[in-house]
C-alpha cells in the first residue's frame, strides 16, 4: 500500500518532465537574456553580447542537466535510459541472457518452493483460529496416544486448558443410499468442535452436551470438501440419515472450508462423536485404561497459563493415574507440541528437515550468485573497450556501474519472475498430490501466499546486487588510456582465489549429491528383490473391514471363511490366506508381552513389545513365509483350544531365551494369559525396510477374531486380471463391502514413500548442483577464455596445436573440475552411511555407481567447456592481431 | 583589482542565501548582488548557480515565482521562506565562529604560543 501511495508523485514528477525543462529553459535563457542586455548597454553590439553572454554562462545542457537532478526529478528517467540500454545489450548476448536467467530462475524457485513449504507447515500453518495457543499432550517426547478413560481423567482433572479435546482416525463404510464406499473419518470428543473454536459452515456441529454415554451421538459432521464433492454443494444435506457402518448417523452440519482437523497433512472425510466408537470401528473398548487408541488430545491453554505450568499441571495429573490405577499405568512424564504434525513425532523430523533444505537453498541461490558474478565479470572483461570508449569520452564510472547493476537486476528480476511462476506450478502440483492409493485423505497443499511472493522479491533484488557487484573492482580500475591504447591485458592470475575454491567447493557437492542419488537409487531397485520375510512376487493383498458392512460378532468368521473359499475357487490361485493385518503395509499392532516367569504383570515390567499379527493356518503358504521349526497353525487351534503362537526368530531369543529350544515354550500376554509357542518363524521387516530386527507374534485368528480382513492371494495369473476376479467374486459375496485390492508391490508404496522421497530430493538437488557447477565452470572457462584471447591467438600464430591451446584456455577449469569431482565422489561414498538409515541396502560399494558418477561429472565438464574451447579454437590469429 | 578568489565548497548557498535575503531577486539578479557586496572578490560560473538555486528551492528554504525585470524581461525571482531565514541565522553564526577562528589563528605571532 505505501508502494502505491508513493507512485503518483513519482508518475506526475515524470510526466511533467517535459513542462518542467521547458520551465528551466526559459528562464536559464532569460538569464543570458538579462547578462546579454547588460553587455550591450556597455556598447557591445547585440550579437557580439548575446554570444558573449552564453560564453560567460558555461555549459548549458550540464547545467541544466544538474539543475534538474538537484530539484529531484531525474532519477526515474535515467533508470528508464539504463533499462533500455541493459535491454538492448542483453538482447546481443542470448546465450549468456538465458543461461543467467535460467540459473536464477533454479536458484529462486528453489527457495520460494521451499520457503513456501516451511510458510505453509511451520511458520503460519492455519488450520484452526488461534493456533498459536494451541498444543497436543504428548507421552515423553514422541507418542501422542491416549486411552478413553485416561483421556476423560486429562479433561476433566487439568486445570490448564480451555476445553481439551481428543480424536482418532478411523475408516468405516458410508452408505448414502446408492454406493457404499469406504470413507476415513476422525472419531472425536463431544466437546471437540468448541475446543477448537470452530463454528459450522452449515447446520451445526456436535457439543459436549450430545453425548450421553455410548452409542449416544449418532450424528456427522461433514468437511467442507467431501460435502462438496460427494453432496454437491446441497444444502439440504442438514438432517439427513444416512448408514454408517450400517448404523443409522444424522448429518448435523458442515464445517468451514479452512477446516480439516488438527493435522496438516491428514484430511478426514467426516467427524462423529467417539461415543460411538464401538459402532464406527469395532476393535477397541473405549472404557479399556491399557490400551492407548486415541490417536491425540489437543486444547488451547487458558490464557495466561505458560506451557510449563500445563505440563507441570498434566504430570500431577499422571502422578496420581500411576497411583490409583498401577496395574494400566507406568510412569508418565507429559510435554506439549504443535499438534499440526502430531507433535514432535513427524514435527522434528519435518522441522530439521525443512531448515535442512532452507539451508540449501540458500546456498544454492549463493552459489548461484558467485557463478553468475564471475559470468559477469567475463562480460565485463570482454566489454572493457567499451567501458574504456564511454569512460573516455566523459561519461561517470557511476553512471556505468550503474547500468552494470541495472542489467543485474534486470536478469535476477527475470530469473525471480520465472522461478516463482514454475514454484507456483509446482506448488499446484504439490497441492493436488495425494502420494499414498489407498489413503487419499493423506495430502499436503500448499498456497503461496503473498510474503512468499515478498520473499522471491527481495531474494531475485539481493542478488542482482550481489552478483552485479562482482565486476565493480574491474570497472573501477579500468584506464581508458591504456585499455583503448593496448586492448585489455594481462593474463590470468596463477594464484588460488576464493573464487576457485568455492566452484571447487559447488562441484564437490554437486559430486557429493550425485553419488548419492545414484545410491539411493540403486538401493531402491534393490529394495523390489529383497527378503522381507516373505514373498513379495506373485501376491495380491485383498482388504478390507467387516465392520463396513455391518459384521460384527460371530458373523465375522463366518464371512471371512466364505470370502476365503471363494477367492480360492477363482482359477490360478495357489493359496488364499487371511490375516488380521500383514507386515509392511502400514499400521501394525504392537503388545507388551511378559516371560512366563513374570507375575507382576505391570507395564515396567514387559520383557518385549511385540508386533502382533492374527492369521489363518495358510497364511504362512501364501505370504511365502518359512517356519524355521515347530509346526503351523490349524483351524483346531480355536476359542476352545489351548492359546498357541508362532513366534518369530528374536521374539524366541528375547521372550524365551533362545531360538532353538523355544518350542514348547510359554509367555505371557498382557492380560496375563499363558500362551504356548508351537513354531519358530523367519524374522522379517514390519514396519520399515530399514528397521532393525523387531519381535513379532502370530496367533490363530480363531482365537482372537478381528473385522480387519486382509486375504493374501498367491497365484501366478496376470495380477490385474486376478485383482479383477477377487473384485467380482468378493462382489457377488456382498455388494456392500468396499474392498481395497492391490499387488504386494503396489502395498509397499507407503513402506518405500520415505526412500522414493529421498531418492527424488537427492537427484532434484543434484540436478541444481550440476546446473550450478555448469554455469559456474562455463563463467570461469569464458572468463579465462576472453582475458588470454591475444595470448592464445598468438600461440595460434606460433603453430600451438589445438590440444595446446585448448590445455592453455581450458586446463585450469577442467582441473577444478577433476578436483572436485574426487573430493565429491569421496564424500557421497561417505554419506552414504547416513543414506543407509532411509533407504534399504544403499552402499556405496557398487560399480555402477562409481562409473555412473565419473560419466556423469565428465559430461558435466564437456557440456561447460563446449562454448568457450569453441571459441578458444575459433581465434583467427590474424584477425586478432589486426584488431589489437 | 585582485584575481577573483574560488569559491569554498558549500559556501555557495549561504552567498545566495544572503543576497535573496535583503528582497526577492531573479537568478541573474543574484549574481549580481553577490558580484556587489562582494566586490566582485569571488568567482562564480555564472550557470553553477542554477543547480545550487534548485536544491534550495527542493529543500524548503526558497520559493519561487515568475516576474517581470526592471528592463521589461520575464524572469523567475527568489526569496526566502521562513525555513530559509532560520537557515541563514544558524548558517552566518557559524560561518562567523569558523572565520573568527581561523582568523584568529592566523594572527597569532610566534612569541604569543
Amino acid at each position: 500500500m505505501k508502494f502505491l501511495a508513493w507512485l503518483p508523485p513519482l508518475a506526475a514528477k515524470f510526466f511533467h518532465r517535459a513542462q518542467l525543462s521547458d520551465e528551466m529553459d526559459q528562464e536559464l535563457r532569460s538569464h543570458i537574456q538579462l547578462r546579454a542586455d547588460d553587455l550591450e548597454r556597455s556598447g557591445m553590439p547585440r550579437t557580439e553580447a548575446e554570444r558573449r553572454a552564453r560564453i560567460e554562462f558555461g555549459g548549458y545542457q550540464r547545467y541544466k542537466e544538474e539543475s534538474y537532478e538537484a530539484f529531484g526529478g531525474n532519477f526515474i528517467e535515467i533508470f528508464l535510459q539504463d533499462i533500455r540500454f541493459s535491454l538492448r545489450v542483453l538482447r546481443k548476448s542470448p546465450g549468456f541472457t538465458i543461461t543467467a536467467v535460467l540459473t536464477l530462475t533454479l536458484a529462486i524457485g528453489a527457495n520460494a518452493v521451499v520457503f513456501s513449504v516451511m510458510n505453509a507447515f511451520i511458520l503460519h500453518p492455519r488450520y484452526v483460529p488461534q493456533a498459536e495457543s494451541l498444543y497436543g499432550i504428548q507421552h515423553g517426547s514422541d507418542n501422542g496416544f491416549q486411552s478413553y478413560p485416561d483421556y476423560l481423567d486429562l479433561r476433566d482433572r487439568n486445570h490448564s486448558f480451555d476445553g481439551l479435546a481428543a480424536f482418532t482416525f478411523a475408516l468405516a463404510g458410508l452408505d448414502t443410499g446408492d454406493n457404499p464406499s469406504a470413507t476415513w473419518l476422525n472419531e472425536t470428543s463431544g466437546n471437540y468442535f468448541d475446543a477448537l473454536r470452530i463454528r459450522p459452515y452449515l447446520g451445526r456441529v456436535y457439543h459436549g452436551s450430545d453425548e450421553h454415554g455410548p452409542n449416544s451421538a449418532p450424528y456427522i459432521v461433514l468437511t467442507y470438501a467431501y460435502w462438496h464433492s460427494h453432496f454437491q454443494d446441497d444444502r439440504g444435506v442438514v438432517g439427513r440419515v444416512v448408514q454408517l457402518n450400517k448404523h443409522p448417523f444424522t448429518i448435523l452440519g458442515v464445517t468451514p472450508p479452512a477446516f480439516h482437523g488438527t493435522l496438516l497433512f491428514f484430511y478426514p472425510d467426516f467427524f462423529v462423536p467417539i461415543v460411538n466408537h464401538e459402532q464406527v470401528d469395532p476393535g477397541y473398548d473405549l472404557n479399556t485404561r491399557g490400551i492407548r487408541w486415541i490417536f491425540e488430545a489437543v486444547g488451547h491453554l487458558k490464557p495466561g497459563v505458560t506451557p510449563a505450568q500445563a505440563i507441570a499441571d498434566l504430570n500431577n495429573i499422571g502422578a496420581y493415574l500411576k497411583e490409583t490405577y498401577p496395574k494400566d499405568e507406568g510412569n508418565v512424564t507429559f510435554t506439549l507440541a504443535r499438534p499440526s504434525l502430531y507433535g514432535d513425532y513427524l514435527g522434528r523430523p519435518v522441522r530439521a528437515f525443512l531448515a535442512g533444505l532452507m539451508l540449501l537453498a540458500g546456498l544454492i541461490l549463493l552459489a548461484a550468485c558467485a557463478n553468475l558474478g564471475s559470468l559477469f565479470a567475463a562480460r565485463a572483461a570482454d566489454r572493457s573497450r567499451e567501458v574504456a570508449l564511454r569512460l573516455a569520452l566523459g561519461s561517470s564510472r557511476r553512471r556505468i556501474l550503474r547500468g552494470l547493476f541495472t542489467e543485474a537486476v534486470f536478469i535476477s528480476l527475470a530469473g525471480g519472475a520465472v522461478g516463482l511462476l514454475g514454484s507456483i506450478i509446482l506448488l499446484r502440483g504439490l497441492s493436488a498430490w495425494q502420494p499414498f492409493h489407498q489413503w487419499p485423505m493423506i495430502h499436503a497443499p500448499v498456497n503461496p501466499d503473498a510474503s512468499v511472493y515478498s520473499v522471491a522479491l527481495l531474494l531475485a533484488l539481493a542478488s542482482g546486487l550481489l552478483f552485479g557487484a562482482v565486476p565493480v573492482r574491474q570497472v573501477l580500475r579500468t584506464n581508458p588510456y591504456e585499455v583503448v591504447k593496448s586492448g585489455s591485458s594481462g593474463g590470468v592470475g596463477r594464484r588460488i582465489t576464493a573464487r576457485d575454491l568455492l566452484l571447487v567447493a559447488q562441484i564437490a557437492i554437486c559430486a557429493v549429491l550425485v553419488t548419492s542419488s545414484m545410491v539411493a537409487l540403486r538401493g531402491l531397485v534393490r529394495s523390489l528383490y529383497g527378503n522381507y520375510g516373505f514373498d513379495l512376487r506373485n501376491t495380491i493383498v485383498a482388504s478390507t473391514d467387516l465392520s463396513m458392512a455391518g459384521y460384527r460378532g460371530d458373523k465375522v468368521p463366518a464371512m471371512q471363511k466364505r470370502m476365503r473359499d471363494a477367492v480360492a475357487t477363482i482359477p490360478g490361485v495357489e493359496s488364499v490366506g487371511l490375516a488380521d493385518n500383514v507386515p509392511l503395509a502400514a499400521g501394525s499392532n504392537e503388545s507388551i508381552v511378559f516371560s512366563d516367569k513374570t507375575t507382576d504383570l505391570r507395564p515396567s515390567n514387559a520383557t518385549a513389545n511385540a508386533l502382533m499379527f492374527n492369521i489363518s493356518p495358510e497364511y504362512f503358504n501364501a505370504a511365502g513365509t518359512a517356519l524355521l521349526s515347530g509346526r503351523t497353525l490349524t483351524w483346531h487351534d480355536d476359542q476352545s483350544a489351548p492359546r498357541v503362537a508362532i513366534v518369530n526368530g528374536e521374539f524366541a531369543r528375547k521372550v524365551l531365551g533362545s531360538a532353538t529350544n523355544a518350542v514348547g515354550g510359554y509367555y505371557k500376554m498382557r492380560d496375563g494369559t499363558r500362551v504356548q509357542v508351537v513354531g519358530i518363524a523367519e524374522d522379517g521387516k514390519y514396519n520399515s525396510l530399514t528397521e532393525d530386527p523387531w519381535p513379532a507374534m502370530f496367533l490363530p485368528i480363531l482365537q482372537s477374531p478381528s473385522s480387519s480382513t486382509f486375504l493374501v492371494v498367491r497365484s501366478s495369473r496376470d495380477p490385474q486380471q486376478l485383482a479383477e476376479a477377487i473384485r467380482r467374486t468378493l462382489h457377488d459375496l456382498d455388494a456392500g463391502l468396499p474392498v481395497d485390492i492391490q499387488t504386494r508391490y503396489q502395498g509397499l508404496d507407503i513402506i518405500l514413500f520415505g526412500p522414493r522421497m529421498a531418492t527424488i530430493a537427492l537427484g532434484l538437488m543434484g540436478i541444481m548442483g550440476a546446473m550450478l557447477s555448469i554455469t559456474g565452470i562455463f563463467g570461469m572457462a569464458a572468463y579465462s577464455v576472453s582475458k588470454r584471447l591475444r595470448e592464445i591467438g598468438i600461440r595460434i600464430a606460433l603453430g600451438a596445436q589445438r590440444k595446446e591451446v585448448l590445455e592453455a584456455a581450458l586446463g585450469r577449469a577442467v582441473k577444478l573440475l577433476a578436483f572436485g569431482s574426487a573430493a565429491g565422489l569421496l564424500l557421497g561414498l561417505l554419506a552414504t552411511r547416513v543414506l543407509a538409515f532411509i533407504v534399504y541396502q544403499a552402499t556405496p560399494r557398487d560399480p555402477l555407481v562409481l562409473a555412473g558418477v565419473v560419466l556423469g561429472m565428465s559430461l558435466l565438464g564437456l557440456l561447460a567447456t563446449w562454448i568457450p574451447a569453441l571459441r578458444a579454437l575459433s581465434v583467427d590469429p590474424a584477425i586478432l592481431l589486426r584488431a589489437e | 583589482m585582485a584575481d577573483p578568489a574560488q569559491l569554498l565548497p558549500g559556501t555557495l548557498d549561504l552567498l545566495i542565501l544572503r543576497s535573496v535575503s535583503l528582497g526577492p531577486l531573479h537568478g541573474y539578479g543574484v549574481l549580481l548582488r553577490i558580484g556587489q557586496i562582494s566586490d566582485n572578490a569571488l568567482l562564480i560560473e555564472q550557470g553553477a548557480l542554477y543547480p545550487g538555486l534548485f536544491r534550495l528551492v527542493r529543500q524548503g528554504l526558497l520559493k519561487s515565482s515568475w516576474g517581470t525585470s526592471e528592463n521589461n524581461r520575464r524572469a523567475k525571482f527568489y526569496e526566502l521562506t521562513a525555513a530559509g531565514r532560520k537557515r541563514l541565522r544558524e548558517e552566518t553564526d557559524s560561518w562567523n565562529r569558523l572565520a573568527s577562528a581561523i582568523a584568529s589563528v592566523l594572527s597569532t605571532q610566534p612569541e604569543e604560543v
